[in-house]
């Protein structure tokens, strides 16, 4: 095994991670605030990738139009859960509303697969995203790169927004204490909404990006990635941001190094790792990397 | 000031406050004494809009509020020192006094307001950037009436301020209440603590298992006899 097939496996693995960091950081934020483990959230990536899919080939929009519409469409189905699924239920718990988004999670795929059959369809992104630059033997895509600088510039900003604004503020008091927050004067429910806009965008760019890696896209291609993703969030310390991009990485660098390096009989159990990987770190650490000791919860 | 008239509330199906009147006038130190489980955290929660009512009316300065969203509450300036402090606990002293001050109205006022808090909360001043959850629970107290007093309060409802607290901080807590009041602030305050809500407070409501069951003059009842009994242990 030479050292530039490891290198390029490691790459494989944070081209990876960088979808995953972007799906942890939505569910994260939601997350952080409802304490709602939103298994919605990789059905709403799949709501996204049609949308692009049918406004491109059924009515010949351009690219960026059609993601610009896609962000609204995941932002539109995201508030609908949130209003008809998982608002209701918020005095219910924390249980009731995970399995109220299993419900919505369900839907959506069936949804899907009524309105655009179960079979796989083709997605290409055009020739300028999916070229590949060779950097000494790596091959990295256009896409590739912009999903690396992206998940970056979203962290950043996020951050930012989070600890240096007021809305950001509202957002840490709600994850802290809701019912104090409530007796701040702060509007819960729009921080829920803000939350789930911001969630439900990053949701639609991650689909984005997931579709353009493995070129064809199904009903169900989001669910499995999506529980990955919050394995990363949880392995990163779940309601840190930083720690949703780490783990999103650090899943996707062993997910790769396991399927690039061990031998062909076990490589097919690559999910299973994945989730052995999240057993053994929370044993260790059993609020994420960089969970604090207390624990993320309130 | 404030006007409660037959107000009930229910948990899901159990009913727990049943049919409960009480007034506060402006400037007024009013105090709601009863056992555990009586309902006292389920009336303020109610005022403060965390509850809803199941039937009654709550006036605030004449306008209804019963049932309205708790923001909506806490912009007419009802402001609730909850029970149990809950202060943010992750986030700085800091933090938690912004977050005080989180509404347009109470934020044009923080310079002032901070100001009269570190005069009378030095502490606060001190660990103004230690996180919250590190302090000592006399010292989280101190923090949540803070807090509460940047939200530029109009009626001030207080959950139990001394439960958990030594005497000596108890006393330190019931001056600060003392001060307030002489600064004309409005209150409704619960406590188990009957002698030293009697003592303070200008008008008590003894409630028992959802119904008021004495009201009167602090002063009268800190000397009847029945009061004694039940709620100052004895003569
Ligand atoms: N969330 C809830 N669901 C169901 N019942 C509740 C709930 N919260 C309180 N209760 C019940 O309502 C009654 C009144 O509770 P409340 O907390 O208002 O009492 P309290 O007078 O504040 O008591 P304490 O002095 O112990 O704080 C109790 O019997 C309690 O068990
Ligand atoms: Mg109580």
């Amino acid at each position: 095994m030479d050292t530039l097939y490891v290198l390029s496996q490691l790459v494989n693995g944070l081209k990876l991670g960088s979808v995953y960091a972007m799906v942890a950081i939505g569910y994260s934020i939601v997350y952080g605030i409802l304490r709602l483990i939103n298994f919605a959230h990789g059905d709403i990536m799949t709501v996204a990738v049609y949308t692009i899919l049918s406004l491109v080939t059924i009515f010949g929009l351009p690219l960026w139009m059609s993601i610009g519409a896609s962000v609204v469409m995941a932002v539109v189905v995201g508030l609908i859960a949130e209003r008809t699924a998982y608002r209701p239920l918020r005095a219910a718990g924390e249980e009731t509303t995970l399995v109220s988004s299993l419900a919505v999670s369900i839907f959506l795929q069936n949804l899907m697969m009524m309105i655009f059959s179960p079979q796989r369809k083709a997605f290409h992104l055009p020739e300028n995203l999916t070229f590949l630059h060779n950097f000494n033997g790596i091959r990295l895509s256009t896409m590739n790169i912009i999903t690396f600088i992206a998940v970056i510039v979203i962290l950043v900003i996020l951050t930012f927004v989070i600890k240096r604004t007021r809305v950001g503020m509202a957002m840490r008091a709600c994850s802290d204490n809701m019912d104090a927050s409530r007796l701040m004067g702060i509007n819960i429910n729009h921080v829920v909404v803000i939350a789930f806009i911001i969630g439900s965008s990053l949701a639609a760019l991650s689909g984005l990006m997931l579709a353009g890696e493995y070129k064809t896209i199904d009903p169900m291609m989001g669910f499995v990635p999506g529980l990955k993703a919050f394995c990363a969030a949880v392995l990163g310390g779940i309601g840190s941001l930083g720690g949703a991009v780490l783990g999103g990485f650090v899943l996707g660098v062993a997910e790769m190094l396991f399927a690039g390096l061990m031998p062909t009989e076990i490589t097919p159990y690559r999910d299973a790792f994945v989730f052995v990987v999240l057993i053994l770190v929370l044993m260790v650490r059993p609020n994420g990397i960089l969970g604090s000791r207390e624990g993320g919860r309130s | 000031m404030l006007e409660v008239t037959d107000l009930r509330v229910k948990y899901d199906t159990i009913r727990v406050i049943h049919g409960v009147s009480l007034n506060v006038r402006e400037g007024e130190l009013v105090a709601l004494i009863g056992a555990n489980g009586a309902g006292k955290s389920t009336i303020l929660k109610t005022l403060s809009g965390l509850l809803k009512p199941e039937s009654g009316e709550i006036l605030f300065n004449g306008q209804p509020i019963g049932g309205l969203a708790c923001h909506k509450i806490v912009q007419q300036g009802i402001v609730q020192v909850p029970e149990g402090r809950q202060i943010f606990s992750k986030m700085t002293i800091k933090e938690n006094l912004r977050l005080g001050a989180f509404l347009e109205v109470s934020r044009k006022r923080w310079e002032q307001n901070l100001e009269r808090v570190f005069t009378l909360f030095p502490i606060l001043k001190e660990r103004y950037h230690q996180v919250a959850g590190t302090m000592s629970g006399g010292e989280q107290q101190m923090l949540a009436i803070g807090r509460a007093l940047l939200s530029n309060p109009r009626l001030l409802l207080l959950d139990e301020p001394s439960m958990g607290l030594s005497p000596l901080m108890t006393e330190q807590v019931f001056d600060v209440l003392r001060t307030l009041k002489q600064e004309g602030i409005t209150m409704l305050l619960v406590e188990q603590n009957a002698y030293d809500a009697l003592e303070i407070s200008d008008r008590t409501y003894i409630l028992e298992t959802g119904t008021i069951t004495l009201e009167g003059d602090s002063r009268r009842l800190i000397n009847d006899p029945g009061v004694k009994q039940a709620y100052l242990g004895g003569v």
